[in-house]
């Protein structure tokens, strides 16, 4: 098994048409992903690589039993693509549009609460990948090989990064999954974390976090009191200067969390090893 | 983006948020001006910058005459305050306070919701209470269906005014709280700060303020757009940056980086660390990038005098491999520089890369750790 996609995943593009829509697409199609179709307004009725264009998702959920989206439309119109395929009975979205702005996606958020068939991956990720079975996102399929690590990320090119360590090691992985770097995200390293832990496939779990926020400590928390599998994380940003603070409040609300030196503490006091340069995590994984 | 406190209290007065009556001005002259004519006496002058700190700076001062206007306004023009020189001021009506409270609008990750968060022990030392005196801070979350909890917003009301000589009714405050809020939300705003918040003929006001606008919904807010340059704490590289649609941060090293995606970039700076070396720089060149971003980037990072070696190192995912060689191709040709390059190029189209750089004689490698060490080299001159 792997989590969230496999083999049957029925999966259409919003955005098809675009560059970057029809680029990845193609790729995802080469890959083996089950693409059957894409959406554009306008110009339903069209094709596009082999698959039909529809005019929106519902459509699209109708004829071709779509239940996975993947969106590429630009900033401005995102959030509403989002609440599109939620409305479709789309079940997992993934949304890798960067720049949407973060009280919309609270907005998106509080709506999706209505809906908890719904899981919304992003914005502002690379997407997933089941090695060997599916490729839902952006991400390089080649870099990756089928096996026993699962892995969760913050980040899009440095989860690359890891994954090519990984497998250049002999590792494989049974997902892998870039939830995305905004402040607000719809998956989080919790949810994901629980499902690594349910899954057969998954023996070990890799974590990529970065500086800002409190996902990582609270996925420290987490990992203390409910993971059995092993976990090893790197947080990039050691070397980067303080981030720039949120006034006041942003002092009242997050009381010390967010720098690297806290997550690695955190994670230290829950036993996960912390590489300290990305090459290290196949190491530490052994 | 930080909007100064006159930007942040032109949106507050034009969301019906009550604020001192005050002006902006550039010159000593126009000091005397406004205090004389609208104004009145005492004023306050206060200097506005985007850094914190300005009070015990001596960047505020209390004026009591057109004398004093004309000799504070003409000490805190020009001023460095934290490195930032004061080129405007604040002539605003001197107003007495009772207590000072604090109030914000925050983005709460945690929560999903915007959080209001509230002190009567308001003022410069905030930070300090909500350490020391935790129990002196009240949050309330804003719900996006039922927005304010009455049985909860009147509990915080009554901590917020018991023992106060002067308070709002729950009625005033609870509206308050509402248009700060719709700033929030209209603006598209991270944070909407107001420290300190008076009371002031039974009606709040705002006697300072803050407006954190959120980078991505600038697009969406084109009466912004004139304070962007003038609001920007920027090196000469971070403006070259921030006007090709890049992001960087200048630091203190002589390594310069070009990377795609901010945690690889991030990462890629710690490995330089880990090796032994320095990084010059932060620079995200984005996904989706195509040639003409990565023409931009060598220019910035060349111009940076400190920088003696160049790393670049990108892991193609909807970057392809290929746009990025070809910009590096046009960009050799357009810009002049003599550095030694480490480069480490792998990913979506990197078959096609390495045949480009190839034919322009740039060595690559596969390896991250490869490329960092040798960089590490060249820029100690190995």
């Amino acid at each position: 098994m792997s989590i969230l996609i496999h083999e049957k995943s029925n999966v259409i593009v919003q955005g098809i048409t675009g560059r970057d829509g029809s680029f990845h697409a193609d790729q995802m199609i080469q890959y083996g992903t089950n693409v059957v179709g894409g959406v554009t307004p306008g110009k339903g009725g069209q094709s596009i690589l082999g698959v039909p264009i529809f005019d929106s998702v519902e459509e699209a959920v109708v004829q071709k039993k779509a239940d996975v989206s993947l969106i590429f439309v630009p900033s401005a119109f995102a959030s509403d693509a989002i609440i599109e395929a939620a409305d479709a009975g789309i079940q997992l979205i993934v949304c890798i549009t960067e720049g949407v702005p973060v009280n919309q996606m609270l907005k998106v958020q509080a709506y999706l609460a209505s809906k908890p068939n719904v899981r919304l991956i992003g914005p502002n990720c690379p997407g997933l990948i089941s090695p060997g079975k599916c490729k839902v996102g952006i991400l390089p399929g080649h870099i990756f090989k089928q096996g026993n690590v699962g892995v969760v990320s913050r980040s899009g090119t440095l989860t690359y990064e890891i994954v090519y360590s990984l497998t250049s090691a002999g590792f494989g992985e049974s997902t892998c999954i870039g939830i995305g770097g905004d402040p607000i995200v719809g998956t989080d390293f919790i949810d994901t974390l629980s499902m690594f832990n349910e899954d057969p496939q998954t023996e070990s779990i890799v974590l990529i976090g970065e500086i800002g926020g409190d996902a990582e400590e609270k996925a420290a928390t987490y990992i203390r009191q409910n993971i059995k599998k092993k976990v090893v994380a790197f947080i990039a940003g050691v070397t980067a200067p303080p981030e720039k603070r949120m006034g006041h409040a942003g002092a009242i609300i997050s009381q010390g969390m967010g720098t690297a030196e806290g997550k690695v503490k955190a994670f230290h006091e829950a036993g996960v090893q912390v590489a300290s340069i990305p090459s290290q995590v196949a190491d530490l994984l052994t | 983006m930080k909007l100064l406190e006159y930007q942040a209290k032109e949106v507050f007065r034009s969301a019906d948020i009550r604020t001192p009556n005050e002006s902006m001005v550039t010159t000593p002259q126009d000091a005397v001006k406004i205090a004389n004519e609208s104004v009145g006496y005492p004023c306050v002058i206060k200097a506005q910058v985007p850094v914190g700190g300005r009070g015990k700076a001596g960047g505020v001062k209390v004026a009591n005459n057109a004398d004093d206007v004309l000799t504070l306004a003409s000490q805190i023009l020009g001023m460095s305050i934290k490195g930032c020189i004061v080129d405007k001021i604040l002539v605003s009506q001197a107003i007495s306070i009772h207590n000072e409270y604090y109030l914000s609008v925050v983005l709460h990750r945690a929560s999903k919701k915007p959080m209001i968060i509230m002190s009567p022990s308001g003022g410069v030392d905030i930070e300090e209470i909500s350490k020391n005196r935790p129990e002196m801070i009240f949050k309330e979350e804003y719900d996006f269906i039922l927005g304010f909890k009455d049985y909860t917003l009147r509990r915080t009301y009554q901590k917020m005014f018991q023992n106060q000589e002067e308070k709002v009714s729950y009625k005033e405050f609870k509206g308050f709280l509402q248009k700060l809020v719709n700033v929030y939300f209209e603006k598209d705003a991270t944070l909407v700060e107001i420290n300190p918040l008076i009371v002031h003929n039974k009606e709040c006001m705002a006697l300072d303020a803050k407006i954190l606008l959120d980078d991505n919904g600038l697009e969406f807010h084109p009466e912004f757009e004139k304070y962007v340059t003038s609001n920007a704490e920027e090196t000469l590289q971070e403006k070259m940056a921030r006007e090709a649609n890049l992001t960087y941060i200048s630091l203190d090293g002589n390594i310069a980086c070009m990377v795609n995606g901010a945690g690889l970039a991030m990462a890629t700076m710690d490995t330089i660390k880990h090796f032994g070396g320095s990084p010059a720089n932060f620079l995200d060149i984005g996904g989706s990038s195509n040639p003409e971003k990565v023409v931009n980037a060598l220019r910035i990072i060349a111009s940076n005098p400190n920088v003696n070696a160049i790393l670049i190192n990108i892991f193609g995912g909807i970057t392809r491999c290929d746009d990025i060689a070809q910009g590096f191709r046009e960009g050799l040709e357009k810009v002049k520089f003599d550095l030694p390059i480490s480069c480490r190029i792998i990913g979506t189209n990197d078959e096609k890369a390495r045949t480009i750089l190839k034919e322009i004689n740039i060595p690559v490698t596969t390896d991250m750790d490869e490329a960092v060490q040798n960089v590490v080299k060249m820029a100690k001159g190995g």
